[in-house]
């Protein structure tokens, strides 16, 4: 297997692709090429590591979750620190990464889709950083219950457009973005957020993933001189799974280890499971699992992590399941919580809902595996974004 | 043999005019009001219609059809909703295609629903978010019932890029007249006509203009340089806005006649 996984055009086995409108076909093909002629300018990469390490503030750091360790059957936890990067989460190692191609590109006007509001809040600043237009498109249920991030995004000089179409979250967040961009495409990017859309998206947000799973294995081969058994995150598009899991794809002993938000139950039908519960088929420009009917329409998603509530998955994560390489398990609401407040309580983090998600798969793994084994955990967010949510759910008055 | 929407191209030409294509998706308003807007499209003298399937997130699609498909969907169209108004619209004698985004055709089955269409009388399916690089399967299904793939060309795509989609194209080429989404505008751009001749010099299918045209003016002018004059939203805000499925229907078949004396004076 190829470490990189896809063809020329773009496809992971029978999945990825473009499926777009022809109008996008030429943006498209410009930042295919200024992608691959990025990834070996030895000026941009220096430029990024640069914005890497004097404004991310990576290398970010492991840390040894001793006392999570005993809820995980005594197996050793060990973190990524994706949350204590600037804007709280993975999301600005991509959004860092295309607001420069954008930049290369002559483009002066981004557009961003957003969920809860990460990624907004991370295009925001990178545009802001780098003197771009920002536009963000949030579905208007999203807006209400993130208020918080909307007057983050505000005061970072980005005008925010509630989305008041179809079922006004992300998924309507993206194809307004589309359309926005279908419009626009001479002056605009659109800073795509995950894994997903059409090519070259899912292989371009992977490659300014990587770095967490390349710092990730030299940090945990120099803290205990082997390789983890497994390696888990979260998954709603995948972007910060994917981030983590590439490193490790030729390590064949290492399991990946994918945790979808399986909301009510997978069984309920009110999940966000997208390769446990979904079909093949396409949504937003890719070949994926997607949740559809049996008429094609795209069945809305549950989760009580917005950041995971999406229909659809990055494509590399369809082919990484069907080839065998990555395994992926649902995660319900009350388990992701009870990771939560357990980590809260037992190392002082409070992480992202999202990433909570992993924390309950490195509870059931932990306890398959036993105290011998060493599991490697991308906790891609923080939860200050969460308390509201979380307080709601623990019955903490505000 | 030739489809009846290629039969109908060759008697515009022979007539010196453009052909007057219609928009509605399936299921709008209505199922049953769906099939009395066919008749009278029909009747008032459009000579194709497109049958629209309505789709849960149409990229393509400016707030009017976002609207008719929600309204639509919110009815519980089906696929074989679908299938039954391109089956009266091809009975009314018009040339009559499925007009859909990708996912509905893989959902159904890609040979399937290229035999579906045959079946009800279609002459082909437009495909806006169907790639040329990823049609190997839909054109092999489309050959196999010999019915037209008809796909859409932007004012964006370049020159090599338009004869290998043509190439591969059949019916006609669908040219989006400005970088944008469905919708009723004031302008047409002048990118249409740019992109019509751009387009005649890499094949020799008929073209028609969509995106936009909803006057008997517009029809008239885009018919100076096009094969066909492609109307949507223009129709489906009729329905919208009328307070009664009778005065939509009766609206649109004025604006009907409209554009198809549009299409007679452009040449």
């Amino acid at each position: 297997m190829s470490i990189e996984n896809s063809d020329v055009l773009g496809h992971f086995g029978q999945y990825g692709g473009r499926f777009v409108p022809e109008a996008l076909i030429g943006a498209l093909n410009e930042l295919e090429a200024a992608h691959i002629a990025a990834q070996s300018d030895p000026v941009f990469q220096a430029e990024l590591a640069e914005l890497h390490r004097t404004y991310t503030g990576r290398p970010s750091i492991i840390t040894d979750a001793k006392r999570f360790s005993e809820y995980a059957g005594g197996a050793r936890i060990l973190l990524k620190r994706e949350d204590l990067n600037h804007t709280g989460s993975h999301k600005i190692n991509n959004v860092l990464g295309q607001a420069l191609l954008t930049k290369k590109m002559g483009k002066k006007r981004i557009i961003a889709e957003t969920g809860a509001g990460q990624h907004g809040v991370a295009s925001a600043t990178a545009a802001a950083l780098m003197g771009l237009e920002c536009v963000v498109y949030m579905g208007e249920e999203d807006t209400r219950r993130q208020a918080l991030n909307v007057a983050r995004m505000k005061l970072l000089g980005a005008e925010v457009i509630p989305v008041t179409s179809g079922s006004r979250t992300l998924k309507d967040a993206i194809n307004e973005a589309m359309r926005d961009w279908v419009t626009n495409v001479e002056n605009t990017h659109y800073l795509l957020g995950t894994v997903a859309g059409p090519h070259p998206f899912p292989t371009m947000v992977r490659d300014f993933h990587k770095i967490i799973g390349e710092e990730a294995r030299a940090q945990v081969l120099a803290l205990t001189g082997k390789l983890p058994d497994a390696v888990l995150a979260c998954v709603g598009g995948g972007s910060n799974a994917i981030g983590i899991f590439h490193e490790f794809i030729p390590d064949a002993d290492v399991r990946l280890i994918g945790l979808e938000a399986g909301g009510d139950g997978v069984e309920t039908g009110r999940h966000a499971a997208t390769i446990t519960g979904g079909t093949p088929g396409v949504l937003h420009g890719t070949r994926s699992y997607v949740l559809q009917d049996e008429n094609g329409q795209t069945i809305e998603s549950h989760s009580i992590s917005a950041g995971l509530d999406y229909p659809g998955v990055g494509p590399e994560h369809a082919y990484l399941h069907d080839i065998g390489r990555a395994e992926y398990r649902a995660i319900n609401d009350d388990a992701a919580m009870n990771a939560f407040a357990l980590l809260c309580k037992s190392e002082g983090i409070i992480p992202a809902i999202e990433s909570a998600h992993a924390l309950a798969g490195a509870i059931l793994v932990g306890q398959e595996l036993g105290p011998q084994a060493t599991l490697l955990i991308n906790l891609s967010g923080r939860g200050d974004k969460d308390v509201q949510t979380a307080s709601e759910y623990f019955g903490i008055p505000l | 043999m030739s489809t009846p929407l290629e039969l109908l191209f060759e008697k515009v030409k022979s007539k010196n005019r453009a052909a007057l294509i219609a928009y509605i998706p399936a299921g709008f308003p209505t199922q049953a009001g769906c099939a009395k807007v066919i008749r009278a499209l029909a009747e008032a003298g459009v000579d194709a219609i497109e049958i629209g399937y309505p789709y849960s997130d149409p990229v393509m699609d400016g707030p009017t059809i976002q609207e008719a498909a929600e309204i639509s969907l919110k009815g519980g169209t089906t696929a074989a909703d679908v299938f039954a108004a391109l089956k009266v619209a091809s009975s009314t004698g018009v040339a009559a295609v499925v007009m859909t985004y990708w996912n509905p055709i893989e959902k159904y089955g890609v040979d399937s629903f290229a035999q579906s269409i045959f079946e009800n009388g279609g002459s082909g399916v437009i495909t806006p978010d169907l790639t040329i690089e990823e049609s190997g399967r839909w054109l092999e299904a489309t050959s196999k019932y010999a019915i037209n793939p008809i796909y859409v060309v932007a004012p964006s795509t370049s020159d090599a890029r338009l004869a290998e989609v043509t190439s591969k194209a059949g019916g006609f080429v669908y040219a989006a007249s400005v970088m944008g989404v469905t919708g009723a505008r004031a302008n047409i751009s002048v990118d249409a006509s740019a992109l019509v001749t751009r387009v005649r010099k890499v094949t020799h299918l008929p073209v028609s203009v969509g995106l936009g045209v909803s006057t008997r003016a517009q029809a008239r002018d885009v018919a100076a340089y096009a094969d066909g004059v492609i109307v949507g939203s223009a129709f489906i805000k009729l329905l919208l806005e009328a307070k009664s499925e009778q005065e939509g229907v009766e609206k649109i078949s004025y604006l009907a006649k409209e554009l198809a004396l549009g299409v007679r004076e452009g040449r």
